[in-house]
């Protein structure tokens, strides 16, 4: 018996003296084994995974909706929902078809018209969804389990676009909610998932709840991240937000949480020295760090200017000021997309190697035209990452005799900044940092910081078609050596255009207290084998 | 009195009104896009703009503040940009925590601060006056946030007295919910406590000096009844306006203390609100917090004649 609990029993007795008998809820040994509290990366504010695309949101919506395919942890699409499929020898046509023992949480079956709504709503919002719409003849549901999209034009990535993890995935909802427009909130959240949604416990900005969906029929498949058999070892999970790092920290030791997604690096210290926690890498696709500049504008529209700015730019400097001294956190990242994965590439990347050349940098932005003008760098405060990154970038262009006007403000503003294309002194702005999760940098597809295609292109709006020309050969490629040769041309191409500047690969950690096991790394927190012991 | 009430009711209204214009405009000339934040960062251009249509962003000035004061008018806050739940839900969800918050701090700091003051007063210019007046600066200089950082690690880590962080309604059980309420209550009451133990000692030692204590004392009426009945009811006109004032003062504390103990109350829902541009939910809770503060007034003003009878309204 400890403390707290001869405190609690005082102060229970006193109080029931006092007030005449309140209770104390009772939680068994067991209960409190099958249920795990977990602090996420963010609050899970709204719960629409097609119209929030926030990474808090598809982590949860993994829980609740099931998707068509999956992604393992080699990268590849398996299947998920889908039992076979089928594409016709001029690859116009695939035809999927459900697996038995799909069921929705209100206890419909998952029927191949809910398939049809649900992918029609998400061709609206993501990029490969969108890619495949403007090719599509057809999508109809042939009977309760099968349906068929019809194109007008190949599309090898299809199950890739089906099964890849980056936001908005292909979560499968019942018609009637499908149906809501793609930029209007849904109400109900309804999946087939192997969770449901608690809503009535949900307190935005405090706790959301799960509990076992006891009708889910898992496949057989061992599980791996998002593809195989998704075996619910616990009956409930809260997801319980903890704005202050330190808080968090002293609620995992004190045994308040069961599982810290992502503990601040300069906490993990104290939390690998507490014997009952266990810290390891999160994800090992990391992330990567972005300083992105405005390509409409003077001084970044000239590429000489930018490519004084990678000229001169330590990533060294940027990854010590986002994880500190562990090395084991960070490595130089000559390159756009995910170290370790199979399509990575230095080609182009020796710009970023070596050096660095404060005094090369200097001439080319001369050549560039720059007359000291001041640059406008918004920079969020309230991001750590982004607030590194910037007092790094502040300092940097300094030194390459740049005027650098520092915009201290909030994500929110940098939000609203960076989607205006005006210049600095009408609103807009010359550059601003943040970061992409290496999941969604394998490849391509979803990678829309990649993209050079001017206006419609992601912020700083880049025109390159040399990019644009690669990433079409991508997406068209038969196998993987081409689509390894088409990508080390994108990045080529990308780095001598300067699409954006990378500062650095990082990782982070996750903690979890040792009665809890069954954690895996990988690019969301996955519950599945997921067990804990009281 | 009666009247005097309804009167203050009735002269809250244009108060509420100016509020609401203030607090409308504000918001739209601050700076962000909800719309940005809730399409994530990989949404291009054109899906923030189409989420910011759909959200009625778009609309003139105008437009926007008529259909929410048209709202208002008909008592609905409006909904929430992010969560998509009514603004008056995400209030009644948060009210409970945020005024437990608020009573526990207000009867420690009433129990411990006017008790303190009273005491430094009698015994002016000795070392106890000096060790309280030394509290009391200490309770003034150190923020919230340290305060509460350090309560955690003694009580809760090292001694594992009281839980770090959350928070448990009453309807789980009187313990519950008063573990959870300790350790916060403690680190935003250490200024407010400093504040009314300062008040009460000024207000107290001016009271002692009077003509009518000293004819108590001739009487020969014990200490504690000048001091408790005759000296602390004639000073009370100050330490109850200040009170009345430190209701503010905790409003703005509790935004920092609900966030260091994870309490999820009113103060986090509103951060929350602001990083976001949630402008509903900010505009509701403003609103509601102004009309709050406006009724602790008339509360104060009522208490007044209590205190002092010579006070008529």
């Amino acid at each position: 018996m400890d403390r707290r609990t001869v405190l609690k029993g005082l102060a229970g007795a006193g109080s029931l003296a006092a007030t005449g008998g309140l209770s104390m809820p009772a939680l068994s040994q067991n209960a409190a084994a099958r249920t795990l509290r977990f602090v996420p990366q963010a609050d899970l504010a709204n719960f629409d995974p097609i119209w929030g695309t926030q990474y808090v949101v598809r982590n949860a919506a993994a829980l609740v909706w099931d998707t068509l395919y999956g992604i393992d942890a080699n990268l590849q699409p398996k299947r998920q929902m889908v039992e076979s499929e089928e594409v016709s020898s001029d690859g116009l046509t695939w035809t999927f078809r459900l697996r038995d023992g799909l069921k929705f949480h209100d206890g419909e079956k998952v029927l191949a018209k809910d398939v049809v709504a649900s992918l029609t709503r998400w061709s609206f919002r993501d990029p490969m969804g969108i890619g495949i719409k403007a090719i599509q003849s057809d999508l109809v549901a042939v009977d309760d389990k099968t349906f068929k999209w019809t194109l007008t034009k190949p599309y090898p990535k299809m199950l890739l676009a089906l099964g890849k993890n980056n936001a908005p995935c292909t979560f499968i909802m019942p018609e009637r909610i499908a149906k809501t427009d793609p930029f209007k909130q849904i109400t109900e959240y309804v999946g087939s998932g192997p969770m449901k949604f608690v809503r009535s416990e949900w307190v935005p900005g405090a706790k959301s709840v799960f509990e076992k969906f006891t009708d889910y029929v898992p496949r057989q498949e061992k599980a791996s991240w998002l593809a195989g058999g998704k075996q619910m070892l616990i009956d409930r999970i809260e997801w319980v937000v903890i704005p202050d790092p330190a808080t968090a920290a002293a609620a995992l030791q004190n045994g308040e949480i069961d599982w810290w997604e992502n503990p601040i690096a300069d906490l993990v210290p104290v939390l690998k020295k507490n014997r009952n926690i266990a810290v390891d890498i999160a994800d090992p696709l990391g992330n990567i760090g972005v300083f992105r500049m405005n390509h409409l504008h003077p001084p970044f529209n000239d590429v000489k200017a930018r490519r004084a700015v990678l000229t001169a730019l330590n990533q060294e400097d940027y990854m010590r000021a986002i994880v500190g001294d562990d090395n084991a956190l960070w490595k130089p990242l000559p390159g756009f997309f995910t170290p370790g994965t199979p399509l990575y590439s230095e080609d182009g990347g020796d710009i970023l190697k070596g050096k660095r050349d404060f005094a090369a940098a200097k001439k080319l932005l001369a050549e560039s035209g720059y007359t000291n003008q001041p640059v406008s760098c918004i920079v969020a405060q309230d991001q750590p990452i982004t607030k590194a990154q910037g007092d790094v970038t502040a300092d940097l262009l300094k030194q390459m005799g740049m005027n650098v006007d520092f915009v201290a403000t909030d994500w929110g503003t940098v939000g609203s900044r960076r989607a205006q294309k005006a210049p600095a002194g009408q609103g807009g702005w010359e550059m601003f940092h943040t970061w992409h999760a290496g999941a969604d940098c394998l490849s391509p597809a979803g990678y829309a910081g990649i993209r050079g295609n001017g206006d419609k292109s992601w912020w700083g709006w880049p025109t390159s078609e040399a990019v644009e020309k690669e990433v079409t050969a991508w997406f068209d490629a038969k196998n993987l050596d081409e689509e390894k040769a088409a990508v080390a041309r994108l990045n080529k191409a990308a780095m001598e255009d300067v699409i954006y500047a990378p500062t650095g690969f990082f990782l982070s950690y996750t903690a979890w207290r040792k009665n809890v096991s069954g954690i895996v790394k990988g690019p969301l927190p996955f519950f599945w084998d997921v067990t804990k012991t009281a | 009195m009666v009247s005097y009430i309804l009167r203050r009711v009735l002269a809250t209204m244009p108060v509420m009104a100016i509020v609401a214009f203030f607090v409308f405009s504000l918001l739209y000339i601050a700076p962000g896009d909800p719309a940005a934040v809730i399409a994530g960062d990989q949404a291009s251009p054109a899906d923030v703009e189409r989420i910011r249509q759909s959200l009625g962003l778009d609309q003139p000035f105008l437009v926007q503040f008529w259909t929410w004061l048209w709202r208002i008018l008909h008592g609905d806050l409006g909904t929430s940009i992010f969560t998509n739940l009514p603004v008056s839900a995400l209030i009644a969800q948060r009210i409970e925590p945020t005024l437990s918050l608020m009573t526990i701090t207000l009867v420690l700091t009433i129990v411990i601060a006017v008790p303190l003051g009273v005491v430094a007063a009698w015994k002016a210019g000795s070392w106890i006056d000096r060790a309280i007046m030394t509290f009391a600066v200490f309770g003034f200089s150190l923020p919230v946030f340290v305060v509460g950082y350090v309560l955690a690690y003694v009580f809760a880590l090292e001694l594992e007295w009281l839980p770090v962080q959350g928070y448990k309604p009453l309807s789980a059980g009187f313990w519950p919910w008063l573990e959870n309420l300790i350790l916060p209550a403690i680190a935003l009451g250490c200024v407010y406590i400093a504040l009314i133990a300062r008040i009460t000692r000024a207000s107290m030692l001016e009271v002692l000096q009077q003509d009518y204590i000293r004819t108590a004392r001739a009487k020969g009426l014990g200490q504690r009844s000048i001091l408790f009945v005759h000296a602390l009811k004639n000073a009370a006109v100050p330490i109850v306006t200040v009170i009345g004032i430190g209701i503010a003062l905790l409003i703005g504390g509790a935004v920092v203390t609900e966030s260091v103990f994870a309490i999820p109350g009113l103060g986090r829902l509103t951060v929350d609100a602001i990083l976001r541009r949630d402008y509903p939910v900010i505009q509701g809770i403003v609103l509601m917090f102004s009309f709050l503060y406006t009724l602790v007034n008339l509360m104060v003003d009522v208490t007044y004649t209590l205190v002092d009878p010579r006070i008529r309204y």
